[in-house]
């Protein structure tokens, strides 16, 4: 049995069937995880917990009381408060902080039978596209060779990068402006951002309320749905979660959807590079070849989304970052004066990222600026809400590339913000519109790396996403490299 | 000395009342007051890593009954805003508020002025807002320490027009809201714990001319500081226009021991509290049936118990006023008239105005911790009235009655007070005093009629005061007069 190239789906079977022991597959992972840690995908290893809680999975397996992911060790982006492990949001400020409390969406998955397998890393705060603000180093994308390091995407690099390193069977992401997508993509694995409201935010780091969302990073769409069941939910301690019944998008998977998709024209600009049109086309033809019908649909304010986003993002994470002062928990930087103990706690605590993030909310959020900034912000991000809702009248789902471009060179374009901003240029729009969204790989570029194409699902209908999603993943046949 | 008869005065108060609920605005916490230090915290309160805010229903049910009670638009849709500023004791960094759109928007309250005028002051709007946590920094010099028991407790900050002209308005208008809170149960109105704050927005001007510039008062914390720092203010201000200076625009605090205020900072130093929406938070949506749910279990507000007390008990304007300002007089009055309703209400309200207020403030006690219950009063109301005692005497058993918790009827028989009505048991004790007197009768009848006082006096002696006073004039006057 090839336990290295496992999904999680064949994991169940397997552990159902008695043909391998929730033991051995975690000690099997945790032994990849330490031999891979060139990767950097995990800020820690729950390695000897990881194992204790295998034991008793194994025990639950054998008198038939196996829960729905009983056994699977899974990772977790490094962003969920975990109960007396290390949860470090990948900075110095919290680099000794350890919850007494576990966020909602891991409960879930541990009350399913998930194993914590281990704490991936990301970037500071889950800020950044290229896992390279983490404080912890960069991880690095498993399709690097030939010494050239490539990025892993991010925010959720490390995770994104144990699953396609096969260091992880399945992880956990969150999702502000794509950092579950683009790092799938860059990555080859399979990526969700669920509706916004779908799965509760409590316990999680905030970075930008009103646009993070946890989902699964899996290796396919099936493994996606089948874990989205367990982390979405209502939660009475998230006043922003959605209360609505219970997801069965695993089971609905079986039925396949007739579905109209739509293509944003504004999305095929001149700049876009000729390889990622090619296989965009080539979706669409797998679309036509299933009975779907492809039309093309309009997006006015999709240029103004960009701006937007990090107008908002910023403004949110500048307020919601002030409570690392030091006085509470976290990094402390004595002195006798409590505006120079601030100013020396976050001037250490905080990378060159978060911190920029800090000062241009501060900035669009300031007196004499707030109107031309942020309010304005607010109500572009309507009018771009109010474009999906046009175009959703007309289309049941929309297909996009994840990202302009495959994953780049590590160090290409950390001093260069704006490059950096503009691998969300797909994402941000749908995260605006707390729209759900996957991102499913395609193939792989010239450079030999992978591409990922984004499905688009109307407000709580991620079932239509994952059966487009299916169909993309069948005709494609992308083999993750280990397995070709 | 100025003519301060040519200077108005233009104020507008800003009160913070705390909400009375079992639990914080956004956490499951107790407010329990007076706990010790962080014990009263969760997880939100401390602001920990992804911790969220969610609503507590009971402090916004409180919010629009609040609104309600001050004749005030409920908004609908209201949002929470945050208010962002470091401070140690406040562990999210910023305030959980309500800025552009509030939970209650305009409405108005009456106050009672001494002249006997009536004066309707506006209520611009009132929103919920969490409190901070508690900086002690008088522990040890060269720490300090932080409790965050009161961190997210529920806060209803209640802003009035700039409709109040002087010191007594102002103390009438927050006399006045604080009774209305406590009437409806949603603040208990005590200033010394900080249940109840004031900030004060004064400015001077010659009258029909435009606005001066304001000043903020903060920390003006009792009834009687309201009216130090509004005269303070009004001096200085006056003083400074008056030598051909400018008032600054400026945020100052009131010393209470001083009776001063000072300067806490400038314009320029103000901060920039960069509100926005809440993202954790939904607007806030209210039901029209909520709302009338509310309205229907609304308790009687003070307003409506005073036109009640004079329509229906004829007692005065003043009188009745006196009996609302505070919940618990007028359910001690209700309770006395409710028992027997033939009871005379004014001689009710004269008793708790006059001798219960009297002996009540001489202790340092409130009515609810009154020694004599509304149902002895009562008892010793119908004991005058039925005249088996006098007034006069009453006064000492009333006395009595405060000092040692006893009853009417156990301190009149053991004391043997009840009154001498037979006029034949007055006419013999007085045969008696006048046969004990004979030169000052002899006195009296060649002129000197101021003795007539004296006659009197010794047969209340006589009788330790229990002699019908009516009867003894009448038939002292006749044997006098033989």
């Amino acid at each position: 049995m090839d336990l290295k190239n496992i999904n999680l789906e064949e994991c169940l079977k397997f552990l159902k069937e008695k043909k391998i022991s929730s033991k051995e597959l975690t000690t099997f992972y945790l032994k990849e995880a330490e031999a891979n840690k060139d990767l950097n995908a995990y800020i820690l290893l729950n390695s000897d917990n990881a194992i204790k809680s295998a034991e008793e999975s194994d025990k639950r397996i054998s008198n038939n009381t196996a829960r729905p992911l009983e056994g699977i060790p899974i990772a977790i982006k490094d962003l969920f408060c975990t109960k007396d492990v290390l949860t470090t949001a990948a900075s110095k400020m919290l680099n000794n902080f350890k919850p007494t409390y576990e966020s909602t969406v891991t409960q879930k998955l541990w009350d399913a039978g998930a194993i914590l397998l281990g704490k991936t890393n990301l970037d500071e705060f889950a800020m950044g596209s290229s896992n390279e603000t983490s404080f912890f180093g960069p991880s690095i994308n498993p399709w690097s060779k030939d010494k050239k390091k490539y990025v892993p995407g991010g925010s959720s690099g490390g995770s994104a990068a144990a699953v396609s390193g096969n260091i992880a069977i399945a992880a956990t992401g969150t999702d502000t402006g794509g950092s579950i997508r683009q790092p799938a993509s860059y990555c080859g694995i399979v990526g969700v951002k669920p509706t916004y409201g779908r799965c509760s935010r409590w316990g999680i780091v905030s970075f930008a309320s009103s646009l993070d969302q946890a989902g699964p990073m899996t290796k396919t769409v099936n493994d996606a749905a089948l874990m989205l069941d367990v982390m979405a939910g209502y939660d009475k301690k998230d006043s922003t979660s959605a209360n609505l019944k219970k997801t069965t998008f695993y089971k609905d998977l079986k039925n396949k959807k007739k579905l109209r998709i739509g293509i944003p024209k504004q999305y095929k600009n001149d700049q876009l590079n000729k390889e990622i049109i090619k296989f965009w086309e080539l979706g669409i033809e797998f679309f036509r070849k299933n009975n779907c019908e492809v039309v093309e649909i309009d997006l006015p304010h999709t240029e103004y989304a960009l701006a937007t986003y990090y107008i908002i993002s910023s403004a949110e994470a500048s307020s919601n970052l002030a409570r690392y002062d030091g006085i509470r928990y976290g990094l402390r930087k004595n002195s006798e004066n409590i505006n120079d103990l601030y100013e020396q706690t976050r001037a250490e605590g905080f990378g060159e990222e978060v911190k920029r993030r800090i000062m241009i909310g501060t900035y669009v959020l300031s007196a004499g600026y707030y109107d031309a900034y942020y309010l304005k912000a607010q109500k572009v991000r309507s009018k771009i809400i109010n474009d999906f809702n046009e175009a959703f009248k007309m289309v049941d789902i929309i297909f996009t590339p994840t990202a302009p471009s495959d994953a780049f060179e590590q160090g290409s374009k950390i001093d260069d913000p704006i490059q950096m901003y503009l691998n969300d240029v797909f994402t941000v729009p749908v995260s605006l519109a707390g729209l759900p969204a996957i991102s499913v790989p395609m193939g792989l570029s010239k450079n030999n790396l992978p591409l990922g194409f984004q499905i688009i699902g109307k407000s709580f209908e991620e079932d239509s996403v994952f059966s487009a999603a299916k169909i993309i993943e069948e005709n494609s046949n992308f083999k993750r490299e280990t397995e070709k | 000395m100025q003519k301060s008869n040519e200077w108005e005065t233009i104020i507008g108060l800003e009160v913070h009342a705390q909400i009375i609920s079992k639990s914080k605005l956004f956490s499951g916490a107790s407010t329990d007051f007076g706990s010790d230090p962080n014990t009263q915290v969760s997880l939100v309160d401390a602001a920990m890593p992804g911790m969220l805010p969610v609503i507590n229903r009971d402090c916004v049910e409180q919010a629009i009954k609040t609104g309600l009670g001050l004749n005030a638009q409920i908004n609908k849709r209201s949002i929470f805003d945050r208010k962002n500023y470091f401070y140690p004791d406040l562990p999210q960094g910023y305030q959980i508020s309500q800025f552009t759109q509030p939970i209650v928007g305009s409405g108005t309250i009456q106050i009672d002025l001494k002249d006997g005028t009536l004066k309707k002051i506006g209520i611009t709007r009132l929103h919920l807002e969490q409190d901070a946590g508690k900086s002690i920094h008088d522990i040890e010099p060269s720490k300090s320490y932080i409790d965050l028991n009161r961190s997210g407790v529920a806060l209803m900050e209640i802003v009035s027009e700039p409709d109040i002209r002087s010191a007594e308005e102002a103390q009438e208008y927050v006399k006045k809201l604080r009774s209305i809170l406590r009437y409806i149960g949603t603040c208990d109105g005590n200033m010394e714990e900080g249940s109840l704050r004031c900030d004060v927005n004064i400015s001077v001007r010659k009258k029909g001319e435009e606005l001066g510039t304001r000043a903020e008062i903060k920390n003006v914390n009792s009834i009687k500081s309201i009216g130090q720092a509004i005269d303070y203010e009004f001096k200085r201000q006056t003083e400074i226009i008056n030598s051909g200076g400018k008032i600054d625009q400026e945020t100052r605090l009131f010393d209470e021991k001083k009776g001063e205020t000072r300067s806490m900072r400038s314009k320029e130093e103000a901060h920039d509290y960069r509100y926005f929406p809440d993202p954790d938070l939904p607007p806030l949506e209210i039901e029209d049936e909520w709302i009338d749910k509310i309205k229907k279990n609304l308790p009687e507000l003070p307003d409506v118990k005073k036109e009640n007390l004079i329509n229906q008990y004829k007692i005065s304007s003043y009188d009745a006023s006196i009996l609302v300002s505070d919940k618990n007089n007028a359910e001690f009055f209700d309770k006395i008239i409710n028992e027997n309703t033939k009871r005379n209400p004014k001689n009710i309200a004269n008793w708790i105005i006059g001798e219960l207020f009297a002996l009540l403030n001489k202790n340092n006690l409130e009515i609810k911790d009154s020694p004599i219950k509304a149902e002895d009063l009562g008892e010793l109301i119908d004991y005058i009235e039925d005249e088996t005692i006098s007034g006069k005497i009453a006064k000492n058993v009333f006395e009595e009655m405060f000092k040692t918790k006893k009853n009417a009827k156990e301190i009149i028989q053991k004391k043997g007070l009840k009154q001498i009505t037979d006029t034949d048991e007055i006419e013999s004790l007085i045969d008696k005093v006048l046969n004990n007197n004979k030169d000052k009768v002899d006195e009296y009848k060649s002129g000197k009629e101021k003795l007539f006082g004296y006659f009197v006096g010794q047969v209340m002696q006589e009788t330790k005061g229990t002699a019908n006073p009516t009867a003894v004039n009448e038939i002292l006057k006749k044997k006098l007069a033989k």
